[in-house]
């Protein structure tokens, strides 16, 4: 049953194609090239150190892939093919590499006769094969059985060959064609067959191994024969537990630490491009190698694929990942105009590969690496005195004399670090960039190319008249969309926000006819890779795109660049009627009509299929733009839906490779909610012009409605939408518009096939859904209600009643019926009315509005109810969701925890900290702690005492309704008790990343485990995700990063706040992520080591029953309870007004909360009678027993919604198959390997510390895998002493070496910990009054204030403490920190980011975007180069000189920097005080400083007064 | 969304009143209209709720908030479409609605509720006083036509929907006056019936045929009807009054609220009629039987027309003054009402039965009463006993009965048509509003029994839309 890469088949809510990895890469070399066994030895050693960066299976002995690339071994291979009787020619004239053939001998006969009819077809000879020697018992039980014959081939051309180069492209072609004909046998042999390389110059050995073993399993690497001057290394962590030998890395030229997030988009369009490819070097042979990227490969495979090719057909190593990777260009101050214009020039070449990424490349003899456009991924490398550099994810991998490293450093965001072993030499990226773009006269190309509109001839806007009325009418506005969607964007320039959930039917269950884009929902990025905050971090994001026919990438011409260059993709009218006119130089374009005659009910698929050819001959005859317009409906006509035109006609394109030889743009009345931009540029949209959304703006302000021009109007709008648009790409990580276009970022929730196949192909759609037939009715709908009056009857827009309720709106769950009952019940205890409540949740055959409703359970042998376990067993199960205070009042947050702990559930704090106060219990024996303690991205709160006050530790990956983005709570939101809690200022506003900064990858959620459980190793850690397709590979991933519990909310989940189109429109409900979770994790014998818990708009028994049968053990209640507390849904969160005081802070409202504990007790006691008396029906006497039986569950054929026929829960109801022995739910424990940490150590040591009193001091060495050092021991000093903690410098302890990730997080009051030599990722996140003193080596000799000597993203949501950094800092320093006061040498991009307290001293140069969000706290920074400026994000903060105080603490800071690092850069600033004054800036936050100020005011009053 | 935050700043202010002591000197309409300025301030009271009880409670589903913002906007023309695309009788529901959506407005969870009915009252005299309202005859004529049969608020409802389908409309009353019980019921200190007549001016050059002093089932025959017209719609109200039999019933001087309320307002305005000495109230004790609103309106008026003195007698026992758990918001609560006409004098007494009517020369000049004691049984039911030893007369020269009614009446009209009736009396229809006899419809109090105006108003607008579906196969009309 196991299909490529060893995945299961797709198989009820599994898909192989959604499978992660994520991992730790690195490299070594001689810059001198010589080459030595010894290389080979340290390259194995750095893979070995990488290995808690990868991850094991199921089978402890089974990694998930580890491997090495070296140069051509040809000492090594011409002494064993000696023995195998092969002639081997001389070095660099033959190719070699491994082969993964299948096991048996006539499959492998098979293969190899291909192999050697291809080679001959290529004019090679196959010289022979050589059996590379392994000791299989080096591995684990899963990659033993499923380990493929592994061999060596060697060829040699016939006929002359030019050089290495010439050698290697034929090598190329050789092996495309032999994979693509393998390939297509498409049988067995197929699918265990893989080539590792082939090559003339680079050799690779990997397979399914732990990073430790590769060096044990393939003997030949004992050989000391086996010489490189460079070894690339990669330890893989992936989110399965399937065996896959293909899938190690590295590939043929590089290795990747990260994800390609618009990967589908890229494939595309690299298939598009075979259309126009053509290459003077590889020339008629190009063919061969398409499709140029291997299907079925995981995202590193494909971006190899498309790197090799541009490397082959003539550009170097750095010009192709370049290209392919750019550097965030467009936004860049600092860029000289000569490579913004390379880089500009290229992006009309092709998109990048959006996504996290550090990537190492090699061709042999150049090695390079490379990060992101934003530096999401860690890469740190030190270069020694005898000439080596050591890159990889972390310091420490090697251990490296201290004293001879010459330099220390760490890759930067969109950087190139390349290594010529040939030249001897280094090549800077600053060289490289000035290489590439000196190479051709990019500036004068793009100068004299380039169409911008501007430049187009004028033209005048269509003026064909609009019926508006009829035509809003026909595209489907509400008085809505009008009042709560439009005019919001016209008067604030942004999207609307709105707050609680969604609770209205999916498209496919609304009776009202839907607009297509309404059945697709945003994917959004959790846990393998970060989203990324548009706002904070819009530097790295673009929405400039070049348009129109496209040329052949593999070669550079001026007229590449001859392209219409768009800043932004909204188009005015006058601006699309310009194109519509184009016809000069080359361009033109053609308009093609979606009307379509509405007589017969098959014309709209007609008419899509029309589109296609019409589309396919347009192009065919040079139409460089093509319009889809749905202008010009009428009485007779409708328009075919612009996203179901556009699909169809994108792919179609696609597939004929003709899709890059022209733009589609569209000119449409349906488009006007972010969400519908966003799915056109999904599926392809070059271009749209929204004119009715236009007209309806032209209405508004003409009706008084708002009291601004149209320009200025139609100026917001465009604004907001672009604005909604980034935070759509950024939520999945992607930073610009030309990578997300195209890419299908999106799930489409309840289309059919025959809709996906042929619009949307490779869009995920799981439960079926509505046809072609349906899809047209609802567009007949729509255009019936305006057209299909004939007698003029005055009428309103439709109400709407999507986003608030209405009488003659949309359907609600919510709705006043059902919270009256639901009051009602809860406030008198009445069961009777409960069950009222309940009939009216569950019985929705009259609306069906969630997936659930169409469920039924089936018939089964009832028992007895007395046999059912009680209530008081089933109560523990329950569960508040994440509400912080702050989003909610102080009463129903702390009503909610009282009621949770009578009823033994689990309350939950929700970001934000809680008052220790509530950690006591009260006299009447009810406690307001909150069992759950929430670790989220802004921190808050979140000290060392926190943690320890938890039963749970829930970190939240993402939020049910905005999933992907983060929070803001606004500083008039942030009262005394708020600010106190969070260890914030009183009214300064308080923003939430949307990543968490310590978790970019799968591996860091991982560390971010390890570290919480050091601190409190009770706890339990669970993982909060949201529901999207692919969550359950994700929530694999977590499994197996030993989480005790994954959360998959459901996206209808409420909020305090978030944008509309957020609410509705992101992430899929719960009964989808849960199965799949559920499945996933059995298919991959994970789920025993979990638990599972599921919320989002859970109401009834019925719900939690349901939930239970799709795999939960636990059940989260949220808008529910806020009702109970007396919410009536007016969804004012957001505003701070709620009138019934639950969700606000204002004083004078929570003095009308009239909730109760008792209310939510009632409430939660009804559920669980209710839950027995359908136990007992069922016939189950515990809930355990039901987990995961989904054969009990059926769809409920007697709902006959006509859309509802079509959904097929198939999928979600499927049991995978799996042995008897496994269990389906949570029946054991994680193992945290947190036993034999040094921290263990630690508290022994400090034992008299601990006791009372005494002060203890220690010397102990440390490197790299000793991870989160001081954790354990802070959370013992609190569990002892509590917030407070010990006196300063009570406990002391010095470490000498390389400290792994995590060192002093939450760092307690009165520990310091000294380390001499240098650290990771991490350092004092949270950190909780402790010290932390960081050094170099005292025997190093390189300059501290130039070296990196921390990594990335530390002191991360510090709270409070002191640091004393000799050396600089990675990305990301004192990100969200409290109240840290820390001196450091330098810092990476990103510093201080949303920084609301402390103070940072940074005496070096720091990275742009500095002080971004930053909303309190202080930074002075030393500029000696009077450049900081340009590098600064002057949105929140303003730069000033020092007044007597500032100089003061400088002078502190310096002198206590000194004493306690010995810093040459203090001690020279500290001579020279006065002269370097000069050069501080202070970088003061405006609303800080403004608090400050009323603060001191109030002080004088107060002062004055009691005089 | 901006919050709106009107309520923590403005109190509500309550309806303002003539001085009781000058209103009963005449029957010209008691309430003080708002003044614009004051309407905005007490529309920015409203919270724009995401989910909205009032529109909710409201059977119009009138689009309250949205027309709440518009007023706030000083947007009177928008907020007048709006009020206007739910309720053909604004001005009266403005005026007399007993207003179910203040009772569920969030705002009277722990704060007075939103001057609902008030801010209604106030954008449709607004659009008056701007000549925004204007006959509208619609552009197509279908050239199907309509009887309706009744003036009331469901018969006129139903009517303005049906002509504005482009259908030609007739309707039928048989009293001189078009109106029902806007006219004969409801006395003019609360309406005044100019505003009628402005509404009915509007009507009939829209071109809606009212033809007064007709009879249907009697004058003219239910077969001529159903031959002449495409539909029928039946909205004769539900007229049949509760009566009270017990001894001396037959008595002079006893009479049912309908008909003294119809023979005051026909005095009011003039309509030439019989008068009946045993129908006015001057100078005489008059009792009210019924604690209704309907008894309210005979108090006011016994008021206005010199009575001695006049009582109200509730044989239900005093409802609380605040919402109590029984009625839990957002229902409509049983509650202490204090009309207008209360406070102009007269009492009220509660848990009072009456026994006998005792008279002298064959008229009433006293009742005998007893005292009642309501207890609660297990099932929580109200179950009622007369205290003994409680019994006592009081002096009654005038006896009004004003104990809801009962039924339409079946004599005439429904009879001729042979429709079907229910257990209580009513009209029987099927969902789509048509009685068991094709093309015949039927709306209203006569459908639903006694009722609510908001209620007529909403049975006509659905019932036009369903007569319109059933004529043309679909129908635009909006149906909440």
């Amino acid at each position: 049953m196991y299909k490529k890469n060893n995945f299961p088949h797709q198989q009820g809510l599994y898909y192989p194609e959604l499978e992660k990895d994520s991992c730790g890469v690195g490299f070594i070399c001689d810059i001198q090239g010589r080459s030595s066994y010894s290389i080979l030895k340290k390259g194995l050693n750095i893979l070995e150190r990488l290995t808690h960066r990868g991850a094991v299976g199921a089978d402890s002995k089974t990694g998930d892939g580890a491997g090495i690339l070296i140069q051509m071994p040809h000492e090594f291979l011409a002494k064993v093919t000696a023995q195998e009787k092969i002639e081997l020619p001389d070095e660099g004239l033959y190719g070699s590499g491994i082969i993964f053939f299948p096991k048996k001998s006539f499959q492998i006969k098979k293969c190899k006769d291909s192999i050697f009819k291809i080679a001959k077809r290529n004019k090679f000879k196959v010289l022979g094969y050589r059996t590379v020697p392994v000791k299989e018992t080096a591995i684990g039980k899963s990659a033993r059985e499923t380990q493929p014959q592994i061999e060596q081939i060697f060829v040699a051309p016939l006929g002359r060959i030019k050089n290495k180069l010439d050698l290697e492209r034929r090598l190329y072609i050789l092996r495309k064609e032999i994979e693509n004909k393998i390939t297509a046998l498409k049988s067995k042999e197929e699918s265990n067959f893989y080539i590792c390389s082939l090559s003339c110059k680079i050799f690779i050995y990997k397979g399914l191994l732990m990073p430790y073993q590769v060096g044990k399993f393939y003997l030949d690497l004992k050989d000391k024969a086996m010489k490189t001057a460079l070894v690339l290394v990669h330890s893989r962590y992936s989110t399965n537990t399937f065996p896959s030998w293909a899938l190690a890395q590295p590939f043929r030229m590089l290795a990747h630490n990260g994800e390609i997030n618009t990967l589908k988009g890229n494939v595309n369009w690299m298939k598009a491009r075979e259309g126009s490819l053509s290459s003077k070097i590889l020339n008629s042979r190009l063919k061969k190698v398409f499709p140029i990227i291997t299907p079925q490969g995981s995202d590193s495979s494909s971006l190899d694929n498309a790197f090799e090719l541009l490397h082959l057909s003539d550009r170097s190593l750095a010009h192709a990942i370049a290209m392919l990777i750019p550097l965030a260009w467009q936004k860049n101050n600092e860029l000289g105009k000569k490579i913004k214009d390379f880089y500009k020039y290229h992006s009309a070449l092709m998109e990048s590969w959006d996504g996290p990424a550090a990537i190492a490349f090699t061709d042999g003899k150049k090695v390079g690496a490379l990060l992101d456009r934003n530096g999401l991924r860690p890469a740190r490398y030190i270069i020694t005195k005898d000439n080596l550099v050591i890159m990889a994810s972390e310091m420490g991998v090697l251990d490296a004399e201290s004293k001879n490293i010459k330099y220390s450093g760490r890759l930067e965001p969109g950087k190139i670090f390349l290594i010529d072993t040939e030249k001897k030499t280094i090549i800077d990226d600053e060289i490289i960039k000035k290489e590439l773009a000196k190479a051709q006269p990019y500036s004068k190309w793009l100068k004299d190319n380039v169409l911008s509109l501007n430049k187009l001839p004028k033209a005048k806007a269509n003026k064909d008249k609009i019926d508006l009325k009829t035509q809003m009418l026909a595209f489907g506005y509400s008085r809505e969309d009008l009042n709560k969607i439009i005019l919001p964007m016209l008067e604030e320039g942004k999207e609307p926000i709105g707050s609680m959930g969604n609770d209205a039917p999916h498209a496919v269950l609304s009776k009202r006819s839907q607009l297509v884009f309404n059945y697709f929902k945003q994917l959004f990025a959790q846990v393998t890779n970060p989203p990324i905050d548009p706002i904070r971090e819009e530097i790295v994001t673009s929405l400039s795109c070049f348009i129109g026919p496209e040329k052949n990438i593999l070669s550079q011409e001026p007229e590449h660049v001859k392209r219409l260059y768009l800043k932004q993709p909204l188009l005015t009218n006058e601006q699309v009627s310009k194109i519509i006119n184009l016809n000069q130089s080359g361009f033109r374009a053609k308009t093609l009509s979606l009307c379509f005659e509405i007589s017969k009910k098959t014309n709209m698929l007609k008419r899509i299929n029309s589109l296609c050819n019409e589309a396919e001959i347009a192009v065919k005859k040079g139409y460089g733009f093509i319009i889809l317009s749905d202008r010009g409906i009428n009485n007779r006509k409708a328009a075919v839906s612009s996203l179901l035109a556009l699909g169809a006609v994108h792919h179609h394109l696609v597939k004929k490779l003709l899709r890059t030889k022209t733009a589609l743009i569209l000119e449409t009345g349906e488009a006007r909610d972010v969400h519908h931009f966003a799915m056109l540029f999904a599926h392809g949209a070059d271009a749209i012009n929204p004119y009715i959304a236009f007209e309806v703006i032209k209405y508004l302000i003409k009706n008084d409605e708002v009291k601004i021009t149209f320009e200025q109007a139609i100026k917001n709008y465009i604004k907001a939408v672009n604005q909604g648009l980034l935070k759509i790409l950024s939520k999945m990580g992607i930073s610009t518009l030309q990578s997300y276009k195209g890419a299908q970022i999106c799930e489409a929730l309840g289309l059919s096939k025959e809709v996906i196949d042929k619009c949307f192909p490779q869009t995920i759609s799981r439960i079926e859904g509505a046809s072609f037939d349906t899809l047209t009715k609802e567009a007949l709908m729509r255009h019936q209600e305006a057209y299909g009056q004939s007698r003029d009857i005055e009428k309103l827009l439709p109400a709407g009643g999507v986003y608030q309720w209405k009488k003659d709106g949309e359907f609600h769950l919510w709705n006043p019926h059902s919270i009256a009952l639901l009051q009602d019940a809860t406030r008198k205890n009445d069961y009777e009315i409960y069950k009222k409540f309940s009939e009216a949740i569950n019985n929705q055959s009259n609306n069906p509005t969630t997936l659930r409703s169409l469920f039924d359970f089936k018939k089964t042998k009832a028992i007895a109810i007395s046999e059912v376990e009680s209530e008081k067993e089933i109560l523990k199960r329950f569960v508040t969701g994440a509400m912080s205070f702050g989003s909610i009042s102080k009463e129903a947050h702390e009503y909610i925890a009282i009621a949770l702990n009578r009823i033994k559930g689990k309350s939950n704090t929700g970001e934000g900290g809680e008052d220790p106060l509530r950690f006591i219990p009260l006299e009447n024996g009810d406690s307001k702690r909150s069992a759950i303690k929430q670790v989220a991205s802004g921190r808050f709160g979140v000290n060392t005492n926190y943690l320890i006050n938890a039963d749970e530790i829930q970190i939240k990956i993402a939020q049910g309704a905005k999933p992907g983005e983060g929070g803001q709570l606004p500083g008039h939101k942030v009262s005394e008790a708020i600010a106190k809690i969070r260890f914030t200022t009183p009214g300064v506003t308080l923003i939430s990343p949307p990543p968490h900064h310590d978790i970019y990858s799968i591996e860091d959620l991982a560390q971010l485990i390890f570290d919480l459980k050091n601190v409190n190793p009770k706890a339990r850690i669970s993982v909060k995700l949201v529901s999207e397709i692919g969550v359950g590979t994700v929530a694999a991933g977590v499994a197996k990063g030993h989480a005790d519990m994954i959360l998959i909310s459901g996206a209808d989940g409420g909020t305090g706040a978030s944008p509309l189109s957020s609410i509705k429109h992101a992430g899929l409900p719960w009964e989808l992520g849960l199965s799949e979770t559920h499945q996933t994790l059995v298919l991959n014998g994970l789920r025993s080591r979990v638990r599972l818990q599921t919320d989002g708009q859970m109401r009834t028994a019925r719900d939690v029953a349901i939930a239970a049968m799709l795999g939960a053990e636990e059940y989260g209640f949220c808008t529910a309870a806020l009702i109970i507390l007396g919410c009536v849904m007016l969804r004012h969160c957001h505003l701070n007004n709620c009138a019934l005081g639950v969700a606000t802070q204002d004083e004078v409202l929570r003095k009308r909360f009239s909730g109760k504990p008792e209310y939510l007790v009632n409430y939660f006691k009804f559920i669980a009678r209710d839950l027995r008396e359908i136990m007992s029906q069922l016939g189950f006497r515990t809930l355990d027993e039901m987990i995961g039986r989904t054969d009990l569950l059926k769809t409920n054929k007697n709902i006959n919604f006509w859309k509802a026929k079509e959904l097929d829960f198939s999928k979600i109801f499927y049991k995978p198959e799996i042995n008897k022995s496994q269990d389906i739910r949570c029946s054991i424990k994680q193992d945290h390997n947190i036993n034999q940490v040094l921290d263990k150590k630690l508290i022994k040591l400090s034992e008299a510390a601990l006791k009372g009193g005494a002060i203890v001091r220690d010397e102990l060495k440390i490197n790299n895998t000793n991870r989160a050092t001081g954790a354990m021991l802070s959370g013992k000093v609190c569990s002892l002493f509590g917030e407070d903690g010990l006196i300063d410098d009570s406990i002391n302890f010095k470490f000498k070496g390389v400290a792994g990730q995590s060192f002093a997080a939450w760092l307690a009051k009165g520990i310091t910990l000294e380390l001499e030599g240098m650290a990771n990722d991490y350092v004092g996140k949270g950190i909780s009054g402790g010290k932390v003193i960081i050094y170099p080596d005292k025997d190093s000799t390189f300059e501290a204030s130039k070296n990196i000597i921390i990594g990335n993203t530390t002191f991360y949501g510090a709270i409070s403490g002191e640091a004393y950094i000799s050396g600089v800092a990675g990305e990301r320093y004192c990100v969200r920190n409290s109240g840290l006061i820390s001196v450091v040498e330098g810092v990476g991009d990103h510093g201080c980011e949303y920084m609301t307290g402390g103070i940072s001293l940074i005496i070096g140069k720091t990275g742009r975007n500095f002080a971004a969000g930053m909303s309190g706290g202080i930074a002075y920074v030393l500029d000696e180069d009077k450049d900081f400026r340009k590098r600064c994000n002057l949105e929140m903060v303003e730069l000033e000189s020092l007044n007597s105080m500032d100089k003061e603490t400088i002078h502190n800071l310096l002198h206590k920097h000194y004493k306690y690092t010995k810093s040459k850069k203090a001690e020279s600033i500290i001579d020279n005080y006065d002269s370097y004054l000069k050069k501080f800036i202070k970088v003061m936050p405006l609303e800080y400083k403004r608090i400050l100020e009323t603060y001191k005011l109030d002080k004088k009053l107060n002062v004055a007064e009691s005089k | 969304m901006k919050a709106k935050k009107g309520f923590l700043k403005v109190k509500r202010e309550k309806a303002s009143y003539r001085l009781a002591s000058e209103r009963v000197k005449d029957y010209k309409e008691v309430a003080l209209l708002r003044s614009d300025g004051d309407t905005i301030r007490q529309a920015s009271r409203c919270m724009d709720c995401g989910t909205p009880f009032c529109n909710w409670s409201c059977p119009l589903g009138n689009y309250i908030p949205e027309w709440n913002d518009e007023i706030l906007k000083k947007n009177w023309r928008k907020a007048f479409e709006l009020l206007n695309a739910t309720n053909n009788l604004p001005e009266i529901t403005g005026r007399i609605c007993p207003a179910l959506c203040e009772y569920s407005c969030v705002l009277g969870l722990n704060d007075d509720a939103v001057t609902i009915r008030e801010n209604e009252l106030a954008i449709i005299e607004h659009a008056f006083k701007k000549g925004w309202i204007k006959p509208e005859k619609p552009k197509k004529r279908t050239n199907k036509k309509i009887a309706v049969v009744g003036s009331g608020p469901a018969g006129l409802a139903c009517a303005t929907q049906l002509n504005k389908a482009g259908h030609a409309v007739t309707i039928f009353e048989r009293d001189k006056k078009a109106g029902g019980i806007l006219r004969y019921g409801i006395p003019d200190f609360k309406l005044e019936k100019r505003i009628l007549d402005r509404r009915l001016d509007i009507l009939k050059k829209e071109c809606i045929i009212i033809k007064t002093s007709i009879n249907v089932g009697v004058d003219i025959k239910s077969a001529d009807l159903i031959k002449r017209f495409d539909a029928v719609c039946l909205t004769g109200g539900s007229r049949i009054p509760r009566d009270i039999n017990i001894e001396g019933r037959d008595l002079k001087g006893i009479c049912f609220a309908m008909d003294f309320l119809t023979q005051s307002n026909r005095a009011v305005t003039g309509e030439k009629y019989t008068y009946s000495d045993d129908l006015w109230a001057k100078d005489k004790n008059v009792i009210i039987i019924g604690g209704g609103d309907t008894g309210a309106d005979c108090m006011g008026v016994a008021h206005r027309q010199g009575a001695k003195n006049v009582i109200q007698l509730e044989i239900m026992s005093k409802p609380p003054e605040c919402r109590s758990h029984k009625y839990p918001w957002p229902y409509y609560p049983l509650l202490l009402k204090t009309t207008t006409s209360h406070e102009e004098g007269g009492e009220r007494y509660f848990s009072i039965m009456t026994k006998k009517f005792i008279g002298k020369y064959g008229f009433v000049n006293k009742l005998g009463c007893v005292k009642l004691d309501f207890k609660e049984d297990a099932k929580g039911c109200s179950v009622m006993s007369e205290i003994k030893g409680s019994e006592f007369e009081i002096d009654a020269d005038l006896v009004i009965i004003a104990a809801g009614f009962l039924h339409p009446e079946h004599e005439g009209l429904v009879h001729d048509f042979k429709v079907k009736l229910d257990k209580r009396g009513n009209v029987t229809t099927d969902n789509n509003f048509m009685t068991s006899k094709k093309k015949v419809f039927a709306a209203g109090d006569l459908r639903r029994g006694q009722s609510l105006i908001v209620w007529a108003i909403s049975e006509g607008r659905k019932a036009a839309f369903c007569i319109d579906k059933y004529l043309m196969q679909k129908s635009n009309l909006p149906y909440i």
